[in-house]
């Protein structure tokens, strides 16, 4: 009963991967490689997306406690709100980003008055625009792992004279790190393939804000093989760093 | 388990095609039709022309009765693009010529016609707050200009206008078309972008438009065409002569596009 | 006395407001039933219950009940223990003293120390899930110990361990809480760990104290119906006239002489059972009928209705002899040498 379904599902997800695979261009593969504008590409997505992903860790992690383990009013509410840029087309996103960081934004205003810094157009815009599409991922997830977890083990750590910060940073924060890592290892890959909030918000400009998938896009408007290399380059690359990512960190001992 | 899988595989497809021949029994009838009975025309058509093709849409419909008009607007090379992979289209509008030969070198349409033209200009932010008046402005390092990228047409008309009067502009960012630019011109995040005059009409008061010299190197031609298996057959090319006709002028330059 | 506390906790459907004493060096267990509010007032003493008002607990002259659990100087081994599953049985250990800023070698060198008085040298790189039940629990009394608490708290601390591992670890246990010197409570619902760990006793039900005294005092004069179901004996409230205490309908003859409410008690193995009405009459004699029939190690304990309700215990042998099935009519006698009356 479940094995049929199951294999509909992974034909779903893996065929249009074969599709990619098939229409490469395998012979002009390595010149197509070789092109600098295609490792500057890389670099900057890999970049971004983890410079992104620390941050989202940074701010994901304490705010995921705040959702798991402090009662307050208006909590249900919050946790929808985090859920907010999971729903919201990337596109919007980064409109809503260029309101409130940009130029003329809310507080893009005062940062451009004050310490001179405009976001958009920037490599740090692009960690912004990927970091916001991508936080709700750790932030579900950490806040998963960190209801999973049995709080008793916190109190222990308490009765043995350990502070709030102590009890999370040696008790809490060792026994959820499958469901950290796991987050993050979403949060990053989402932030790899992040295209409309990042076009929007930061721009595309070769080696400033020109990620893979912007190069991806571009290139399909008049060069489909090329878009189609580019695309494989992404895949390879975090299906490398994920799969040994899962080895070393996810699996169960 | 592997023979009910198949079954069901099999089933999928064969939905599919009842659906489809059912559609095609519809809108492609060789029977006279009777007058009130509807009758579809689909028509691709750049982005650029969601206005004036929606207005002229509407004025078709009328001089047509029983006649209904979908438009599938888009960015030229990718409407072109699903035209080759075989969308069921009646007519292809482009933003350039480069998409309607696309289509062309695949025989899937023949002799298109040049129904407008559209010609740069500089965009700026209401009140112009970098003072920009001429290209030569853009140059400066201090006026952030976002341009179309260069595989979308505005941003191959940019190149070649800038070229044509030597100014080198690094522009912060290039967009992957039209729209995109004008939002970054419409919120203030860059002070200057060359998109289209029809683009800085349809942007309304939050943008100015500033026309300068060299624009008339880069002008850039609209071709239309009815494509060779349009399942509405003569309509498509009815659709065709109202864009052509006077009327079809008059709406077209309201819009801030030039007669061919 | 060392501490002084009124454990006040407040709930919709629950109270507990009890008075503890625990001098230093004692050892005090809190017993009674599922639901009885132990485990509350051991969190509360911990910190990790808020109190209500009216709560306040005073140990060696500070008021603790103001502090969060962090600021008590407590340590408590918890009922499933508890080990950080990601540190070694030695940095569980070195875990309090770290939190107290004691410097890292140092703390694994105490704590390498208490490893070693709880036996468990050996096992100080271990991970807990890597350690027996039994050396689980020293590792927890290890850790609890670590931060040289003045009140140390146990939540039923053998009811974890099977029956062999449990006889070995409580007398151990036994031996490190008579070493040690600060105030130590004790919860559990089994008796056998109170008497033998524990210097006094305080019965709890449905929040509040019933009964407190020595191990000996609460077995030989229960208090209660949980109490004399705990120290096996057969309790009845009645009111004492001289020679016998009035139960019901029933006059019980005793040997001590009381007047006023009183309890009378006496042990199931005092109970004869009879087919027919034995001749001579024993002065403590009442028909009965037998309610249900069930094994207790090695004799029968028969459960008797009829005036009043009563545990017999027999041989099997004499099971066989009567032929004692649910629903037959018996005689049961009790001597009056064998009943204990004591005012209520």
């Amino acid at each position: 009963m479940l094995v049929g379904p199951a294999l509909l599902g992974l034909a779903f997800l893996v065929l249009p991967l074969a599709g990619l695979l098939v229409r490469a261009p395998w012979a002009t593969l390595p010149a197509r490689l070789a092109e600098p504008q295609v490792l500057e590409a890389l670099r900057l997505s890999l970049l971004s997306a983890t410079v992104a992903t620390a941050g989202c860790l940074l701010l994901g992690v304490p705010l995921a406690w705040l959702l798991a383990r402090v009662e307050f009013p208006g909590r249900r509410l919050v946790r929808a709100l985090v859920t907010v840029p999971l729903v919201l087309p990337p596109v919007v996103g980064g409109v809503a980003l260029l309101l409130v960081l940009g130029r003329r934004g809310l507080v893009g205003e005062w940062l451009a008055a004050t310490f001179g810094v405009t976001l958009p157009f920037t490599t740090a815009g692009v960690i912004v625009a990927e970091a916001f599409v991508a936080m709700p991922f750790l932030v579900i997830s950490v806040e998963g792992a960190l209801r999973g977890a049995d709080q008793r083990y916190e109190e222990a750590a308490a009765t043995l004279g350990a502070s709030r910060w102590t009890v999370f940073r040696r008790v809490t924060l060792p026994m959820i790190m499958p469901g950290v890592i796991a987050g993050a290892v979403l949060c990053w890959a989402r932030a790899l393939g992040e295209f409309g909030a990042t076009i929007t918000f930061a721009g595309n400009f070769p080696g400033t804000t020109r990620t893979m998938p912007l190069a991806v896009y571009l290139a399909l408007e008049t060069e489909p093989e090329a878009a189609i290399v580019l695309s494989l380059v992404l895949l390879a690359v975090s299906v490398v760093i994920l799969a040994s990512l899962r080895d070393r960190w996810v699996s169960t001992p | 388990m592997f023979r009910r899988l198949s079954r069901r595989a099999l089933a999928l497809p064969a939905v599919l095609a009842l659906g489809l021949s059912g559609c095609a029994s519809g809108a492609g009838s060789d029977e006279p039709a009777a007058p009130a009975a509807a009758t579809n025309l689909t028509v691709f058509a750049a982005a650029s022309l969601t206005g004036t093709f929606t207005e002229l849409g509407t004025a078709f419909q009328t001089a047509n009765p029983g006649t209904a008009v979908k438009f599938n607007f888009g960015s030229s090379a990718t409407l072109a693009r699903q035209i080759t992979q075989g969308a069921p289209a009646d007519v292809f509008a482009a933003a350039g010529p480069a998409p309607m030969k696309t289509v062309t070198d695949a025989a899937l349409a023949s002799a298109p016609v040049t129904f407008a033209r559209n010609r740069l200009q500089i965009a700026v932010p209401a009140g112009n707050p970098a003072k920009v008046d001429d290209l030569a402005d853009l140059a400066d390092p201090k006026v952030k200009v976002a341009l179309c990228a260069e595989q979308v047409p505005c941003g191959a008309a940019a190149v070649k206008a800038l070229d044509a009067a030597g100014v080198k502009v690094v522009p912060v960012t290039l967009e992957q078309d039209v729209k995109a630019t004008l939002t970054k011109v419409e919120l203030g995040e860059v002070d200057a972008a060359l998109v289209y005059h029809t683009d800085v009409i349809a942007a309304g008061d939050k943008v100015e438009g500033i026309e300068f010299p060299a624009a008339g190197q880069a002008v850039n031609d609209y071709p239309i065409a009815t494509l060779a298996k349009a399942p509405a057959g003569d309509l498509a090319q009815r659709f065709v002569d109202l864009v052509l006709s006077p009327q079809g002028k008059d709406v077209l330059v309201k819009a801030g596009f030039e007669a061919p | 006395m060392s501490l002084h506390a009124r454990l006040v906790v407040t709930r919709p459907a629950f109270a507990l407001d009890l008075a503890l004493e625990v001098a230093a060096g004692e050892v005090v267990a809190l017993l009674g039933p599922n639901g009885a509010g132990k485990t509350t007032a051991l969190r509360a003493l911990a910190g990790l219950t808020a109190m209500s008002p009216g709560g306040r607990i005073t140990l060696d002259g500070h008021d603790l009940h103001h502090l969060p659990a962090d600021r008590r100087p407590i340590g408590v081994v918890f009922q499933d223990y508890l080990l950080f599953p990601h540190l070694s049985a030695l940095d569980n250990v070195a875990f309090g003293p770290r939190c107290q800023g004691v410097p890292k070698a140092e703390a694994r060198r105490a704590a390498a120390a208490l490893l070693d008085r709880v036996g468990l040298a050996g096992h100080a790189a271990a991970r807990p899930g890597r350690l027996s039940g039994g050396q689980a629990q020293r590792v927890a009394l290890a850790r609890a110990l670590a931060v040289r608490p003045r009140l140390l708290l146990l939540d039923e601390p053998l009811a974890a361990l099977d029956a062999h591992t449990r006889l070995e670890i409580r007398s151990g246990l036994r031996h490190h809480l008579a070493g040690f010197n600060g105030a130590t409570v004790l919860v559990t619902h089994d008796p056998l760990d109170a008497m033998v760990l524990a210097d006094r006793l305080v019965v709890i039900e449905h929040g509040a104290v019933v009964q407190q005294g020595t191990p000996g005092e609460v077995a030989r004069h229960p208090r209660t119906d949980y109490v004399a179901r705990l120290v096996g004996l057969n309790l009845y409230r009645g009111t004492a006239r001289g020679v016998g205490v009035q139960v019901g309908e029933l006059l019980l003859s005793t040997s001590e002489r009381l007047t006023g409410p009183a309890f009378v008690a006496f042990p199931p193995a005092a109970v004869a059972l009879y087919r027919s009405r034995p001749d001579g009459s024993p002065r403590n004699l009442w028909p009965a009928r037998v309610g249900g029939v069930e094994r207790h190690g090695d004799h029968v304990r028969v459960h008797l209705d009829g005036p009043i309700s009563a545990f017999a215990d027999i041989t099997p042998a004499a099971l066989a002899d009567l032929d004692l099935t649910p629903g037959r009519e018996v005689w049961a006698s009790v001597k009056a040498t064998e009943t204990h009356a004591y005012p209520a």
